[in-house]
């Protein structure tokens, strides 16, 4: 197992909520993620994938080290992140970097281009010598696919495909061996979201990236991804390589999330299994007991309420999976 | 209290064996301190009743904007339709004045956007906003509004709608809201119905839900849909026909099965190919190279030229007019027969 780089153990993120303004009393917490273990190999892509509220965005956030975990590990070869404080967590986080889902909020407007792809080397400054910088930034730029020549424009003088680029190389700069890529396609149009993962695959076999690729599109997710892990309600129902998941499905929320992907081929039409769920996500500051799918689950019996299923190889799932009654199902044809 | 029914009946030329809607080479241009950017550039479509018109293409095609040039609803100034027609059973709606106009709107056109918590007023409950509908154009009393307002959120499929009849729009999730505004739209039972991106903002699996509503609403009252996406998917899933937009232009009209089968336009072959595709494990994906064109200066000739791989000079020279390929096929290339390989 030497080749994993990233490793979450049993990660926990709970945000309080809390009532009054003078005296502050804690009324509750929204569990965002509860619970949550994986493990990322090296040159490898781990795609997550769930619908809004389930608690992807956070769990990025977890392994990049922006919030810090109520309970959990997570190690980077090996060594603990977690308790890492000033000056060795900074060191730390060199190696695991992220790209954000809007490259129009995650810009500043009011630094050039140059600016922001060379501000990681501000803070880590024995990266690169400063005479060197401008050359180096200029590389990245050329690495991902801009004009080198743009160095001092502002962001609004790109398109979203080019500042997402942008975002990449910013990322790209400390010369990480994790990426953790939240939503980096989504606000793009589909022409320009094919360049840019064409973009990250490349990036991928030149330096031997890792990726956490977070998304709530299955198709790109599909696309992009080794293993895939599905999230509802803060925790991981099931995972698997891409064919286990989207292929053989035996968690009913999989199958359900894959039966309302419209696929887009009109022949496919009314020929498809359709499990049409009923109501909303439920809160995740009050997630129903045991499984936590079975308030909008077809086959919950009561040992869901009661005991909530753990997420593991079953007698008819031969990947990890997180129901009672996990059985393989083909939705996709 | 007029009927209003009767009112939209008598219009002058109305005529019930013309299409149920039609749009004639539609020009809307913005004038902005950055120069003139032309967001449609003749576009044509029709729609008969029952019936799914997918209006296909990524953002700054001008499929929004033709959209909101049908309901009269465009921004003026900066924007201004210069040119063409919007027919309503062959009453041209741009040359009507803007109180007919409005009889038409919601009793016969109806619209739904996006956004629903931002199309929804923040400070009125949602049973108010559409009993005033009923009000206001039919008038019903207070009581009988209120009662028709939850007959219709039960249409929706909005659970224990009496009792959230005077819940604030910021009370619902997503995808209640996204069903309050259909129920809003089809209130009035509008023979037309325009989504602009209803599904967009939602997740799959409710997005599931609202396409099956949209559909079943559809069937039953047998409406005109004009469903605006760029969601290929989507469009695979419910669409009769498809116009595919790009740069102000409808450059590809099709029955779906032949657009996905065999798409005549590059542009539409290029769009289909770079989708990663769910049930399939694709490599790489085929991207389109560089970006549409600012609509301020469209380049002349084709708008797709500088990112076509079939281009070639006269490309560059001429605008490609819109061949009839087949009954209910047109595309807009100099190519076609390269691009169908016949």
């Amino acid at each position: 197992m030497s080749d994993v780089v990233l490793e979450a153990r049993h990660l926990v993120k709970h945000f309080p909520i809390t009532k009054g303004v003078v005296v502050r009393s804690r009324v509750g917490a929204v569990r965002a993620v509860d619970g949550v273990s994986l493990n990322l190999r090296r040159g490898e892509t781990l795609g997550i994938v769930g619908e809004s509220g389930c608690g992807k965005s956070t769990l990025a956030k977890l392994l990049v080290g922006l919030e810090r975990p109520n309970s959990g590990s997570i190690t980077v070869h090996g060594q603990e992140m977690t308790r890492l404080k000033g000056a060795a967590l900074r060191r730390a986080r060199r190696n695991i970097q992220m790209v954000l889902q809007d490259p129009y909020t995650s810009l500043n407007p009011r630094m050039t281009v140059g600016d922001i792809i060379g501000e990681p080397y501000e803070i880590h400054r024995d990266v690169v010598p400063r005479q060197g910088r401008r050359h180096v930034v200029q590389e990245l730029l050329e690495v991902v696919g801009l004009n080198p020549d743009h160095i001092n424009r502002y962001p609004h003088q790109f398109s979203g495909g080019q500042r997402q680029r942008i975002g990449i190389a910013r990322a790209l700069a400390l010369r990480p061996e994790i990426i953790v890529c939240d939503e980096p396609v989504s606000a793009l149009d589909v022409s320009i979201q094919a360049q840019v993962i064409n973009l990250l695959g490349r990036l991928q076999r030149d330096f031997q990236l890792s990726y956490v690729f977070i998304a709530h599109d299955l198709s790109v997710v599909r696309h992009i991804s080794d293993r895939i892990a599905v999230m509802y309600l803060g925790k991981v129902v099931e995972t698997g390589n891409d064919v286990a998941i989207y292929d053989q499905p035996t968690h009913p929320y999989t199958q359900a999330l894959l039966s309302a992907v419209p696929v887009p081929d009109p022949r496919l039409r009314g020929r498809r299994a359709h499990l049409v769920l009923d109501g909303d996500v439920p809160s995740p500051a009050d997630p129903p007991s045991g499984c936590r799918f079975r308030t909008r689950c077809w086959m919950a019996q009561e040992v869901c309420a009661q005991h909530e299923p753990l997420l593991e190889i079953r007698q008819r799932s031969p990947h990890p999976s997180a129901c009672h009654f996990a059985q393989m199902r083909a939705v996709l044809r | 209290m007029t009927d209003i029914k009767a009112e939209v009946d008598a219009l002058p030329g109305l005529d019930p064996r013309a299409p149920l809607l039609q749009v004639a080479d539609l020009h809307v241009e913005f004038r902005t301190r950055d120069g003139v950017a032309k967001a449609v550039n003749g576009v044509n479509f029709w729609l008969h009743p029952g019936e799914t018109l997918a209006i296909l293409g990524e953002s700054g095609c001008g499929k929004s904007v033709t959209a909101q040039a049908i309901m009269g609803i465009l921004d003026t100034p900066p924007g201004h339709v210069t040119r063409g027609q919007v027919l309503y059973r062959g009453v041209d709606l741009l040359r009507l004045p803007e109180k007919k106009r409005r009889r038409v709107r919601a009793n016969r056109i109806a619209m739904i956007f996006q956004d629903a918590l931002s199309a929804l007023n923040p400070v009125y409950p949602i049973g108010f906003q559409l009993g005033e509908l009923f009000r206001k154009h039919r008038g019903m009393s207070r009581h009988d509004a209120k009662r028709r307002s939850i007959e219709l959120l039960d249409q929706v499929r909005i659970p224990a709608a009496r009792d959230r009849i005077n819940d604030y729009p910021h009370q619902f999730s997503g995808g209640m809201r996204q069903r309050v505004m259909i129920a809003m739209a089809l209130a009035l039972d509008p023979e037309v119905l325009i989504a602009d991106e209803p599904t967009t903002a939602l997740d799959v699996t409710v997005q599931a839900q609202i396409m099956s509503l949209l559909a079943e609403l559809q069937r039953q009252r047998n409406m005109g849909l004009v469903l605006i996406t760029h969601d290929m998917g989507v469009v695979a899933d419910v669409a009769d026909r498809i116009s595919v937009m790009y740069a102000g232009r409808v450059v590809e009209e099709a029955p779906v099965y032949d657009i996905y089968a065999r798409p005549a336009h590059p542009y539409t072959r290029a769009l289909l190919e770079s989708i990663p595709r769910l049930d399939r494990k694709g490599r790489q994906l085929n991207a389109i190279s560089g970006l549409p064109p600012a609509l301020t200066e469209l380049p002349p000739g084709c708008s797709f030229g500088p990112r076509c791989g079939y281009a070639r000079d006269v490309c560059r020279r001429e605008a490609p007019p819109a061949y009839q390929i087949a009954p209910h096929r047109v595309a807009s290339c100099h190519f076609i027969r390269e691009v169908l390989g016949v």
